[in-house]
């Protein structure tokens, strides 16, 4: 009896048209996905994106060049040289982020004593070559300007829990 | 349209020359048009059984997507790889692309409207369809890679095993309508199934062979379930692995082409051609060309709607079901629909 | 004209792809200008009006029998240098079948100069090929009415020949398995799993 009702099951394609059905059903169904370049998902404060150097509301650089994200950087993707300026304050002269090597695990902003160094909310920052993602100075304290208000914001919602 | 141009003041023979030209070219230039719309259509329903949106950025609706990858493929580097036979690894997409714009000559748009209408119409199909596989060959073979060249011997066998049920399931259609002429064949289905349905696949003989034909076309064209020409998990991408820019455009021009070409064919043997679904005078208002249309985008949907669905077969499996299912099946099919027709008096 | 200008164009290339055929250094190269010629011929056959023919030979010969050499021609490991050192070994052998040829060539045309060889009166029951009838009906009513027992033995003739080679090539391999689909679609988690309920300290017996 099973194999009578197995033959009719495989002559008449029964698993396919079952199949079939259960597609068809998903087909109607709305979107999982979002239309993503026009609408985005919303972002943890905590997101770990692209690096920004910021300053203080009077324009002075955070950094201090104490070298300590230089030291934790698990892919030693972040080179940073230092001199006394004219006041005698300690300061970068060179600091640079290889992105290509940059695994953004968010230690050099955990180790910065000046909140200096930060992984903004930016993820969308994708280069035609190569050359472009090697960060230097200049770029990581003009992506701080650009962000401050979303990093500021950031490390404000995210401070009662740290 | 030769006599339109006679009509101009020409001879019969330039007449003729010139009426043939301008027939192609508005076949292939749409043609051409509908392969890139159908590109973005496919996209956009795989993306829709996916719960996904498909492409959405460029044009309204994303609907210039194939355009802008068009645009980019023909900018890319064509790269030629040093150790391939130079000359045969790029004839290969020209004999795809052009052999699967050849068969279109003999389809049928509307009442009439066909720009070879030749006796040996199916036959001619068929004899092009069997061309289409000696693109894929050389092309394995000329790339000198053995992803390709696996790929190339996947494809003849492929396309050879489900030719042998096709063609008998082509024989049991020719039987009923007499006559190997497309046009014949669509003029066959008018009023087939209680003298209203124009259509071959609603007669309870001829059904199971439409179906076979529909998993046949899909084999033939090597569309997923059957694409183990170009299984990218075990073979990269099959015969196209060493090509790139244009010549691989061809190849996928040449391949969509041909699911479009398999699609008209399920259309216009088992499902009417260009006639309305019902033989009712007000469905005749509506062009022929629309109805056509209309049911070469359904059967483009089903074929979408497949890949969709089921998963790839393994290459024994495909085998199997090619000469251990179909072709028996079929050939029994010639057997039951001939002697039908003999029993009932068809031919009297 | 147009007629003329075609028959030349693939008369012409019908022989310059059979002479390729031949003087192409690479078998591959062979098979596909055999596809060439073959496609050609049909292009010939379609100007003398037999369509059937042409479509029969493109199906047949380039769409299976030259897919199948070049199946087995691509596959071939070919190195030159041994290809041309059994030359000279075979060049009195290949001279002599040349001869042979080239004198058949002559005598077969030396002969239909001087006139066609009667085979017998045409009679009443041959057809005579008619523009209206489509050459598929001419064929189809020739074939099962004159020659039907002709064409129902070469029928089996092929039956016997495709029984043989299934005979001679299909041998059950033994030490392997092969897949039972339809047992592997019946099978139901009954037939394959068990539930118990063993009590605590005793082991499963399976």
């Amino acid at each position: 009896m099973t194999s009578i009702a197995q033959l009719i099951k495989t002559f008449t394609l029964w698993e396919f048209v079952k199949a079939h059905w259960l597609t068809l059903q998903y087909f109607f169904k709305p979107k999982a996905t979002i239309n993503y370049p026009f609408e985005k998902n919303p972002l943890s404060p905590r997101f770990r994106g692209e690096h920004a150097l910021r300053r203080y509301p009077n324009g002075e650089e955070r950094c201090i060049a104490c070298k300590l994200c230089e030291a934790v950087c698990p892919a030693l993707a972040i080179t940073i040289e230092s001199e006394p300026r004219d006041d005698g304050s300690r300061r970068t002269t060179r600091y640079d982020i290889d992105m290509t090597k940059c695994i953004y695990c968010g230690f050099c902003q955990e180790a910065c004593p000046v909140d200096a160094i930060v992984e903004g909310p930016n993820f969308e920052f994708a280069t035609e070559t190569r050359e472009e993602l090697l960060y230097d100075k200049a770029k990581l304290l003009d992506n701080g300007a650009k962000w401050e208000r979303a990093i500021a914001a950031n490390l404000a919602a995210d401070a009662p829990y740290r | 349209m030769t006599s339109f141009f006679q009509n101009l003041g020409m001879g019969y023979d330039a007449a003729w020359f010139t009426a043939t030209i301008a027939g192609i070219l508005l076949i292939a230039l749409p043609l051409m048009l509908a392969v890139a719309m159908i590109i973005y259509a496919e996209r956009k329903l795989w993306a829709a059984f996916a719960l996904r949106r498909g492409p959405n950025v460029v044009g309204p609706f994303g609907v210039l997507q194939s355009f802008a990858d068009g645009l980019k493929v023909f900018l890319q580097e064509t790269i030629i790889p040093s150790a391939s036979n130079r000359g045969l690894f790029l004839i290969a997409p020209i004999i795809t692309f052009t052999v699967a714009l050849m068969a279109w000559a003999v389809i049928p748009f509307a009442d009439g409207v066909v720009l070879a209408n030749i006796n040996v119409g199916l036959l001619y199909i068929l004899a092009i369809s069997s061309l289409g596989v000696y693109g894929v060959v050389i092309a394995g073979w000329a790339s000198n890679s053995k992803y390709p060249f696996y790929s190339a011997m996947r494809a003849a066998a492929q396309m050879i095993s489900y030719e042998v049920s096709i063609g008998f399931i082509l024989i049991c259609i020719v039987l009923w309508a007499g006559t190997f002429n497309i046009g014949g064949i669509i003029e066959g289905q008018r009023g087939h199934v209680f003298g209203f349905i124009n259509a071959y696949a609603f007669n309870p003989l001829l059904f199971p062979i439409a179906v076979m034909f529909l998993i046949s076309s899909m084999a033939e064209t090597a569309r997923a379930p059957f694409d183990l020409t170009e299984a990218e998990s075990e073979l990269v991408a099959g015969y196209q692995t060493e090509y790139s820019s244009m010549a691989f455009a061809l190849f996928w021009l040449g391949e969509y082409a041909n699911v479009l070409l398999m699609c008209a064919l399920n259309a216009i043997l088992f499902w009417g051609g260009y006639l309305p679904p019902v033989d009712w005078a007000p469905l005749y208002l509506v062009p022929g060309i629309i109805w056509f249309f209309a049911k070469i985008l359904l059967m483009f949907f089903i074929f979408a709607w497949v890949k969709a669905t089921v998963p790839r077969y393994r290459y024994d499996q495909l085998m199997r079901l090619g000469w251990k299912v179909f072709l028996p099946i079929s050939l029994f099919w010639v057997f039951l629909v001939s002697g039908y027709l003999m029993f009932t008096g068809h031919f009297a | 004209m147009i007629q003329l200008i075609s028959f030349y164009i693939f008369a012409s290339i019908v022989i310059a792809s059979a002479a390729m055929v031949i003087f192409a250094r690479n078998p591959v190269h062979s098979v596909l200008w055999l596809i060439v010629a073959f496609f050609n011929a049909a292009g010939l056959m379609v100007l003398i009006g037999a369509e059937f023919i042409a479509m029969l030979l493109v199906i047949v010969y380039v769409g299976a029998v030259a897919v199948l050499f070049l199946f087995v021609v691509m596959m071939l490991d070919i190195d030159f240098a041994e290809l041309r050192a059994g030359f000279v070994k075979n060049v009195p052998l290949g001279i002599l079948l040349a001869v042979v040829l080239v004198a058949e060539l002559v005598l077969g045309i030396g002969a239909y100069q001087a006139g066609a060889v009667k085979l017998g009166t045409p009679g009443a029951g041959v057809a005579t090929v008619s523009a209206t009838v489509p050459n598929i009906e001419a064929i189809g009513g020739l074939l099962y009415s004159k020659y039907v027992f002709l064409f129902e033995t070469a029928g089996l003739i092929l039956l016997v020949a495709m029984v043989g080679a299934i005979v001679l090539t299909h041998r059950r391999s033994h030490g392997t398995r092969g897949q039972n689909i339809s047992s592997q679609v019946q099978r139901r988690p009954e037939d394959a799993t068990r539930n118990v309920n063993q009590p605590v300290g005793q082991g499963i017996e399976l």
